[in-house]
């Protein structure tokens, strides 16, 4: 199966488990485990090409100019991981079926899972950095919904929070060490960059870079000093902890560290970084663990140790330690992912993961006793189980390691670590499962069903198998470190045996295993003197450091950003005065190259109705409906210097869109009060005035220079001239650059208007829906109602009209092209002639004639208009190419048919529903309650005699 | 002529600018209305003032710039689905509050607490 695919599908397939989900849990699960099966299927079909140690490729160019280029390859490496994630994807599935409880929302926690997995083996399968880093910040955003995902809980909100801000920065660093790293090399291609180790080694940015990444991979996973967010993100739901937390997530960040190990390692700068942090974090990790007495806690911790294990191998950069970290992983991931899967077993059936509650379960829950007891001494490292194997090879690379000149340092401190680590496994079992019966568990703990219990039990097997086997696991493994390693040093022969002699290695995990018995008899005291110690606690200099940001970015915004819109729109005119002001001052003003135009008679008493009509909304704009038939006065005289000036189309846009806009503020004004009270001092009015009239005088002064002026530039617009009949068929120039030489803008423009309309729909409704619905309803009229709702004068008139007005838009629609018209201001139109109908004959009346839904309209249009465009590219055309021809059909004159005739079509239809949907959302809030809706010309509303009976009592 | 229509520009610019700087909703959306027709104007101005010469291909030798009226077209019509909108908000804002103020009340004392 194409890589592509194999990427592809877990996103595509995401789409499925919402879809399912009503058709019940078995279907919605069963959806999500096929996706994933094909995904896994379609890897595995990769498997022999990746046996015989080729690089399967393959790529497209996405944006070659800044190098992002969708490429993905798959090596050894890429494999083992995919095959990680994908394998345990499926156990965790068929886990979570069950797990989940009947009210938790299936198809949403299954959707957030393949957004995940997709993104982890987006991660694992790419080849260009910059490709990997955006699924590198997908797999934060969908591991913060999964953890999040009881959103009713605060522990999980916050858990999740706090990963995605800490990975989420970590994820902001890298990309600015692997821009420094693209930089360095010329290309964003891994299997270029990982083909230039000494040119990165050598060039002065190495250090930043290196540092850069690696706090990305630290913060992913959570290596000291970021080990902080996995304990808190155990909020999750069992199955994402076992997922995210143990097997896959985190693992990315050492995947990461994996992949640029060829080009990264061997420097000391990497050494020191990369062992000392994985040290660190192992060993704090198994101390902590050891002390927590959440199951969940317990295994987050020790999670957190054994990431720092393999960073810490990493960090050796011997091939050695690759092999010992990619074996390791492995292992790691089956009895880590058993372990979660237990403790979730646990809780599932006996309500607590708290240690303290538990123990004795050994004969209520034999399976799951079995189960974890194989897994939790595999990781204590107990021979003939897999753990060994990989401590075993930790501990000797350990003592081959020297850091800060001390040869005993890593020895001692990995001893430590596993002894730790033997002792929280120990205690483990001996406290969850061991000890006597208990009759005070929250729940009657019993055996879970096979769904439960199946998945662990196969990764168990797993851990006995390759613990007693090695030799089954060693050839994949060396397969995978060679991939690791990348050429730079060779594949080190030593094998995987269970037995290697008296080596110092045996001797050391023989302390940690006897201390680690130890440790558990002493536990008590022990326990007692952690609970006296101080500490950090990690949440709290979180939530200071948190807080404190939030206080300093306050600090900085209230003085500016006070919640005063007119003070922002002062700031921002004056700002504009002053930059203007500024460039004209520096700037050179060419001499005047027009002469004045004479005005006659009629224009200067135009201009005159136009000041006095907009001064006059200055001084009366206190009486709302004055200001509104004020406002009325200016559009029209607007329309009428359109006409003037030459621009036929302009005016008659303006003129309809005036009527809908009168229309809709009048709709409006019904609600809001119909005076606006005095409120600002003088002195206020009198600095707005003078801020007012200065950039008025600004805007006039402009104008008026550039109108004297020609263009400096020859404009394009000769160009629309002379092509516009030869390439548009039309002679309305205006309506073919509309519809064809800049039809795409159109198409962007009927969008947003559709959004717009859909806007207001969606307002209106969650009014309606809301607290105001009933303050609506049983509103009372402050103005007198007519008697005669529809006056039945005014319904015959504009039913009469109706066809009329409808059969002018048809005209001016056709004409469009040739003529001053077109889609535009056909749809206004159009809808004038529907709004007639809703206001002479009422809303209940026309809203039972309206057969089609308005945003079904606006979708046609779009959909046509999208379409036509689309149509060009069968004939091998761009968007939006045009074509027409002339028909004749006796006995009409000879017409034209044109592609951009239909595109117009578009626009008119979106034209409509949008300004229906707008005016009609708008006398939706107007309906009353208890007053019917008319539904015949002529009705007298009853309410009105109630009404003035009361107003004369 | 031009100078009528500069100075249009300019008294619509500022009587808009004015109302859009009052505290209530319904003005400051009519200075809104009032600064579109400014912009709309300005913009068409921008293809300099012609009498009587549309640009429709007929025989004549001159026309007037198309290019402007095209994009003032299509923002008219935006502007009124944008008018349409914040009439919609303040709008729901009034009916939800109870009050058409388009500044924030003035914080009476910060209680200290974040969240």
């Amino acid at each position: 199966m194409s890589l592509f695919l194999i990427v592809a599908l877990p996103f595509l397939g995401a789409l499925l488990p919402g879809l399912m989900n009503s058709a019940g849990r078995a279907a919605c699960a069963g959806v999500t485990f096929m996706v994933t099966l094909a995904t896994f299927v379609g890897l595995l079909t990769n498997l022999p090409t990746v046996l015989a140690g080729e690089l399967v490729t393959v790529g497209i160019d996405w944006m070659p100019l800044l190098g992002l280029n969708v490429t993905l390859m798959l090596d050894g490496l890429g494999f083992f991981f995919a095959c990680l994630i994908l394998g345990i994807g499926l156990l965790i599935i068929t886990y979570a079926r069950f797990y989940l409880a009947r009210e938790d929302n299936m198809g949403e926690f299954f959707t957030y899972l393949l957004l995940f997995q997709g993104a982890m083996v987006g991660i694992v399968l790419s080849d260009n950095i910059l490709l990997l880093l955006v699924f590198w910040e997908l797999t934060s955003l969908s591991s913060f919904l999964l953890i999040g995902y009881w959103k009713h809980l605060p522990e999980g909100r916050q858990g999740a929070r706090m990963a995605l801000t800490v990975t989420g920065m970590g994820g902001l660093a890298m990309i600015g060490g692997m821009m420094i790293l693209g930089q360095i090399v010329g290309s964003y291609d891994l299997s270029v960059i990982l083909q230039n180790r000494d040119l990165i080694q050598a060039d002065p940015l190495y250090l930043p870079a290196l540092i850069l990444i690696l706090l990305g991979c630290f913060t992913k996973s959570a290596q000291f000093p970021f080990h902080f967010w996995l304990p808190h993100a155990m909020a999750a739901p069992t199955p994402v902890s076992a997922y995210l937390h143990s097997a896959t997530m985190v693992k990315a960040g050492i995947f990461l560290m994996a992949r640029m190990w060829p080009v990264l390692s061997g420097t000391p700068e990497w050494f020191v970084i990369v062992t000392g942090a994985g040290l660190i974090t192992m060993v704090l990790g198994a101390v902590i663990a050891l002390f927590k007495h959440d199951l969940k806690a317990l295994l987050a911790f020790s999670t957190v140790s054994h990431l720092g294990l393999i960073t810490m191998l990493l960090g050796t950069g011997t091939a050695f330690g690759a092999m010992a970290a990619m074996f390791h992983i492995l292992n790691h991931a089956t009895f880590k992912a058993a372990l979660f899967m237990s403790a979730g077993i646990i809780d599932h059936e006996t309500h607590t993961r708290d240690i303290r509650r538990l123990g004795g379960l050994r004969h209520l829950m034999p399976i799951t006793f079995g189960i974890a007891t194989l897994a939790a001494l595999s990781m204590a490292g107990i021979p003939l189980l897999n753990g060994f194997l990989s401590k075993e090879m930790m501990l000797e690379e350990a003592t081959h390691t020297v850091l800060f000149n001390s040869p005993m340092l890593v020895p001692v401190l990995a001893t430590i670590g596993s002894l730790f680590s033997a002792a929280y496994c120990f205690r483990l079992i001996g406290h969850t499962f061991l000890g006597p019966q208990r009759d005070d568990y929250p729940a009657k703990p019993h055996d879970p069903p096979v769904g439960l219990w199946g998945p662990p039990a196969l990764l168990a097997t797993l851990v006995v198998v390759i613990g007693v086997a090695p030799f089954l696991a060693e050839p994949f493994v060396k397969l995978v470190t060679a991939s690791v390693l990348g050429g730079v040093v060779d594949v080190p022969d030593a094998h995987f045996k269970i037995w290697h002699g008296l080596t110092t290695a045996l001797y050391m995990s023989i302390i940690a295993v006897g201390g680690g018995l130890l440790m558990l008899a002493i536990f008590n005291p022990a326990l007692r003197v952690w609970d006296a110690a101080p500490r950090p606690e990690a949440k709290r200099i979180f939530d200071a450091i948190i807080a404190a940001s939030v206080s300093l970015a306050r600090k900085f915004i209230a003085p500016l950003h006070d919640g005063s819109f007119s003070r922002y729109a002062a700031i921002m005119a004056v700002t504009v005065l002053a930059v203007g002001y500024h460039a004209w001052t520096t700037g050179t003003v060419a001499p005047a190259t027009r002469i004045l135009q004479p005005a006659n008679f009629v224009q200067i008493a135009g201009w005159f109705m136009l000041v006095a009509a907009t001064v006059g909304m200055v001084f009366l704009h206190r009486d709302r409906l004055l200001s509104l038939i004020l406002i009325g006065i200016v559009g029209l005289m607007v329309s009428v210097g359109f006409v003037v000036f030459s621009a036929p189309d302009l005016a008659m846009t303006q003129l309809t869109v005036e009527v809908v806009t009168i229309i809709l503020l009048l709709l409006a004004l019904n609600f809001l009060p119909n005076k606006t009270p005095i409120e600002s001092s003088v002195t206020r009015r009198t600095i707005d005035g003078v801020i007012a009239v200065a950039v008025g005088v600004a805007a006039a002064g402009l104008s008026y220079h550039y109108m004297l002026r020609d263009t400096i530039i020859p404009s394009i617009s000769e160009y629309h001239l002379a092509n516009s009949y030869k390439g548009g068929g039309g002679t309305n120039v205006v309506n073919v650059i509309l519809v064809d030489f800049r039809g795409f803008d159109t198409f962007g423009e009927i969008i947003v208007l559709g959004i717009a309309a859909l806007l207001i729909y969606a307002l209106t409704e969650t009014l309606l829906s809301g607290p105001v619905r009933a303050r609506l309803l049983n509103r009372k009229p402050d103005q007198p109602r007519a008697g005669n709702m529809h006056p039945m004068m005014m319904v015959v008139m504009t039913r009469v009209i109706m066809p009329v007005v409808l059969m002018v838009a048809f005209y001016i629609f056709w004409r469009g092209h040739n003529e001053p018209g077109g889609g535009f201001i056909a749809g206004l139109v159009a809808s004038i002639a529907i709004v007639m109908q809703y206001m002479a004959s009422g809303f209940g009346w026309t809203s039972a004639r309206v057969r089609y839904p308005y945003h079904g309209v606006i979708g046609a249009g779009v959909l046509i208009a999208g379409l036509t465009g689309i149509g060009s590219w069968f004939f091998g055309k761009p968007f939006l190419t045009s074509d027409y021809t002339y028909v004749r059909i006796p006995p009409f004159e000879k017409f034209e048919l044109a592609t951009a005739a239909l595109f117009d079509l578009g626009v008119f239809l979106a034209v409509v529903g949008a300004v229906m949907l707008s005016l009609e959302s708008f006398s939706r809030l107007a309906r009353r309650a208890h007053v019917d809706d008319p539904d015949h010309p002529m009705d007298i509303d009853p309410s009105r005699d109630d009404e003035t009976t009361k107003a004369e009592a | 002529m031009e100078l009528l229509v500069a100075s249009a520009i300019g008294i619509l610019t500022a009587a808009g600018l004015y109302l859009v700087l009052r505290l209530r909703t319904f003005p400051v959306i009519m200075g809104v209305s009032l600064l579109t027709y400014a912009v709309n104007v300005f913009l068409f101005a921008s293809g300099r003032l012609t009498v009587g010469a549309p640009p429709i291909l007929t025989d004549a030798t001159t026309y007037t710039d198309p290019l402007p009226q095209a994009l003032v077209l299509t923002a008219i019509v935006i502007s009124f689905g944008m008018t349409a909108v914040v009439v919609m908000i303040s709008l729901g804002a009034f009916l939800g509050g109870n009050d058409d103020h388009v500044d924030d009340p003035k914080p009476e004392a910060d209680a200290g607490d974040a969240s």
